[in-house]
């Protein structure tokens, strides 16, 4: 370290590397929402982050964030770029490794990308980084050359001095530059001056995906490496009565069979189909255990029980209640969500080589700090002992913020000594997911004579996620990602009721699912706003119209989707259009759907229209992309998918009993983005939370029918 | 022993008969472009071209395969349709987690090795093998169409 400062930034410091380069970090004050995670950790917030370095191999980011397809790594690269004066093709992008202390995400506080944080987590503190570094890269140069800092310009990684015609790479320049007082208030270039930031940038990650050539941690190949499989008890907390080893050691290229708890078995082979040829003749027998008599109707029947008991209060505003009792039109009603299962495409696996006195794990995950600490915890190695090599993903939607697979991993190769990838079958991640919680809502709302929202309850009942991932975010009772969405919504509300009973399903494993609360709440909300309109006679654009006076930003993009949708326009029988509206994940959003009953009374998806006011946009193809993509994967659920179980067990499998939306189902999608100076909002999320409302409220707008239940085409069948 | 050709090349390999072809290509050659997704031939991740066919390789057993030409997606670029299919995905940003695409593009090969100038609905028809959980589809319609023009 060479020197370092405090400023009323924050703290940085400049880092000379062994091979000569320049480490920049730099740490920032702590953002993020008062109902978020944040409080959790005070004294973790001023540690530092670093992420540019400079050495022979070039100029590298490293990203705090990870990969899982939504082009963070691009949208990163992009910030610094521009701050640094480079092409996007100048700058190479690395997996940060676990550290909390330099790469917390400072919004979930944790080194994890979840959320739809990204990008609002990195919009300054990146361009903050880079800034600082050109500063101190110019800086030095114009001292070698005994000039005004201020008379050289960079361009494109060179820095030149014209009028005495020198220039000098960034590379030439860094161990001097790193020799450099770091600048205490570094100025960040003015929106009208970026050159990177608002393109249509091309992905960096997107050529090795065409070609075959990337490597996902399920194409890790270390040398030494054995293939295992694993079954693990089909109902939570059994345990195996019987299996037969002599006819899985009997089947060629198997070479090792191990356990873990009694619940869980994999076998090791010299190729995947050694390892489940093996796994098969182990003919195994289970013991259910005290959750054999699991069934959803049994956690459906319980959650309707507890709901109709007080919650936590959330909101309490104006006697709600009272105002509803009293008022000329009042409806109320039930919604219910089911257990989802995340099935990205590429199935769990973890590679694990495990030696006396230190692991490596090849893994794609969303949380490497807690992949190095599970790890670390089984096999009883310190955590500095355990290097984790983070992986491209082949999606995640939030299956890999949890580290059960790397534990149990871990456990099941804590005694074997050569490296093994250990590959979860498509039915063993489909039936050991931590699911999407089951919810159970229930709702009411009072309208005035004049068909005017006057007053609203909401109670949600499910588990919460945030009690068990990150207990000091559930503070008093209150899971704010259980409510997200539900207490506060975008409209003009005097009287408004909200609390929250957190009911834990026996036996079922529940976590983050693409759009999380919101994906939950904004079905409910918005299905609920359209009934009040038909309640009271009103069009359900005009009804939310209304309601929005002291939200522009969320009439806007309302306005501009009914406007590209054409809304209001005859449709032939049979065909209707369904709104939702939100503002969530820092970004306002609306989409209307348009879809069609066959005469065999399937709904046929035309075609999804989204407005979108994101703030700014750092790649507007990126932000087209999330939404094509997370509308499809929210609509792909809303149809079909349900997570049921039966003696305990999950009923679905695989992609046949679990359907996901295919090419010949799938919606046209139209994106519209609103220009915006307003800080970044997150993406990731937002088409997914913006599918199921707008899906029920066409088909009520085709069909008369409102279902209350998912997944619809089921409901409607 | 079996000799099998893959991109033009032979490899001998001694493994199973009903060792799927998809593991073979993986675990033992090491060419791990092809994906394993499903295992039941419902999702498409691991779609080879056999004589320019899209098969399945986690249902392609290799007793199946005789002397077959077996295309997988790190060779799908020597062929003009494979080069052009994989132009066209990058040209309009296709891929998200990309897990899926080593499938699409060789099953979209297949569509045009066949198919000139496919329609939606022969596009539909080639393609709903081949399951995107990121929801590329509106993207993956529109390359195929570019790789076509």
């Amino acid at each position: 370290m060479i020197n370092n400062l405090h400023s009323r930034r924050g703290f940085l410091k400049g880092t000379v590397l062994a091979t000569g380069g320049l480490v920049l970090a730099v740490q920032l004050p702590r953002m993020g929402r008062a109902t978020g995670p944040a409080s959790s950790s005070e004294e973790a917030a001023f540690t530092p982050n670093a992420f540019v370095k400079i050495d022979e191999s070039g100029i590298t980011l490293i990203m705090p964030h990870t990969e899982v397809g939504q082009g963070i790594y691009t949208s990163s690269a992009m910030l610094m770029a521009e701050e640094l004066e480079l092409r996007l093709d100048q700058l190479k992008v690395e997996a940060a490794p676990p550290d909390l202390s330099k790469y917390m995400d400072p919004i979930l506080y944790d080194q994890a990308t979840g959320g739809s944080t990204s990008t609002r987590s990195d919009w300054m503190r990146l361009r903050q980084a880079a800034a600082t570094a050109r500063i101190m890269l110019v800086g030095a140069a114009a001292a070698r050359w005994r000039v005004d800092p201020a008379q050289c310009r960079v361009h494109e990684g060179t820095i030149y001095h014209d009028a005495s015609n020198q220039s000098s790479t960034y590379y030439d320049i860094a161990a001097e530059a790193a020799k450099l007082p770091v600048p205490a208030d570094v100025p960040l270039k003015d929106p009208s001056q970026f050159k990177v930031i608002g393109t249509r940038a091309k992905r960096l990650d997107t050529p090795g995906k065409v070609n075959g050539s990337v490597v996902y941690g399920m194409d890790i190949r270390v040398p030494g490496m054995k293939y295992a499989t694993l079954a693990i008890s089909p109902v939570t907390g059994g345990r195996f009565t019987k299996m037969d080893e002599a006819a899985a050691r009997a089947v060629k290229g198997v070479l090792d069979i191990v356990t873990a708890d009694n619940a869980a078995i994999a076998v090791i082979g010299e190729h995947m189909w050694a390892a489940k040829q093996g796994l098969d003749a182990l003919n195994i027998e289970w013991d259910a255990g005290e959750n054999g008599a699991v069934t959803v109707d049994t956690i459906v029947a319980k959650m309707d029980q507890v709901s109709q008991q007080p919650g936590v209060v959330i909101r309490d505003e104006n006697k709600a209640v009272d105002v509803i009792a009293n008022a000329p039109t009042k409806l109320s009603a039930i919604y219910r969500s089911p257990f989802l299962s995340h099935s990205p495409m590429e199935p769990l696996n973890c590679t694990l080589h495990i030696q006396n006195d230190r692991a490596e794990v090849w893994v794609g995950t969303q949380v490497p700090v807690r992949t190095q600490k599970a790890v670390a915890d089984i096999t009883g190695l310190p955590v500095e002992k355990v290097t984790v090599n983070n992986q491209l993903m082949g999606g995640a939607f939030g299956r890999r913020l949890d580290v059960d697979t790397i534990e149990l991993a871990a456990k099941l190769l804590k005694d074997i000594r050569y490296p093994v990838k250990l590959v979860w079958t498509r039915e063993q991640d489909m039936t050991h997911d931590y699911y999407r919680p089951y919810y159970y809502d229930r709702v009411a709302a009072g309208l005035d004579k004049d068909g005017r929202l006057i007053g609203r309850t909401h109670r949600v009942t499910g588990s919460s996620i945030f009690a068990r991932w990150a207990p000091a975010a559930f503070k008093n009772g209150i899971d704010p990602d259980a409510v997200d969405c539900a207490s506060e919504t975008p409209y003009d509300e005097e009287a408004v009721f909200a609390d929250y009973v957190r009911d834990e399903p026996a036996g079922v494993n529940t976590s983050w699912w693409r759009g999380v609360g919101a994906s939950h709440n904004l079905f409910v909300v918005e299905s609920f706003v359209d009934e009040m309109a038909t309640a009271t006679k009103q069009d359900p654009l005009e009804f939310r119209r209304k309601m929005l006076t002291k939200n522009p930003r969320a009439l806007a993009v309302l306005n501009l989707a009914a406007e590209k949708a054409g809304w209001g326009q005859a449709l032939p029988p049979g065909r209707g259009k369904g709104i939702s509206l939100q503002v969530a994940f820092g970004s306002y959003l609306a989409h209307i759907l348009e879809i069609e009953i066959t005469d065999e009374k399937e709904v046929r998806l035309l075609r999804s229209v989204i407005a979108v006011d994101c703030g700014v946009v750092i790649n507007p193809d990126t932000v087209v992309a999330q939404m094509e993509g997370g509308v499809i994967f929210g609509l792909s659920s809303a149809m079909f998918n349900q997570v049921t179980f039966t003696d305990g067990a999950v009923d679905q499998t695989n992609f046949d009993t679990y359907r996901v939306l295919r090419i010949n189902e799938a919606p046209k999608v139209e994106v519209y983005q609103i220009k915006s100076g307003e800080a970044p909002g997150g993406v990731g999320e937002a088409g997914t939370a913006a599918a199921a409302g707008a899906l029920a409220n066409a088909i009520f707008a085709a069909t008369g029918k409102r279902i209350r239940s998912l997944p619809l085409a089921e409901a409607l069948g | 022993m079996k000799t099998i050709t893959i991109n033009g090349k032979t490899h001998e390999v001694d493994v199973p008969d009903d060792m799927p072809l998809l593991w073979v290509l993986r675990d033992v050659l090491g060419m791990t472009g092809t994906k394993y997704g499903c295992g039941i031939a419902q999702c498409g991740a691991c779609t080879v071209l056999i004589d320019d066919m899209a098969v399945r390789s986690c249902q392609t057993t290799m007793d199946m395969i005789d002397a077959q030409q077996i295309t997988t997606i790190e060779g799908v670029g020597e062929t003009e349709n494979g080069r052009k299919v994989q132009t066209a995905w990058l040209e309009k940003e296709v891929v998200q987690c990309g897990y899926c695409q080593s499938g699409q593009i060789m099953s979209a090969t297949a569509l045009l090795n066949t198919n000139a100038k496919p329609t939606d609905s022969d596009i539909d028809e080639a393609m709903a093998g081949n399951i995107c959980r990121c929801g590329t589809y509106v993207r993956i319609r529109d390359a195929i169409h570019t790789a076509a023009a």
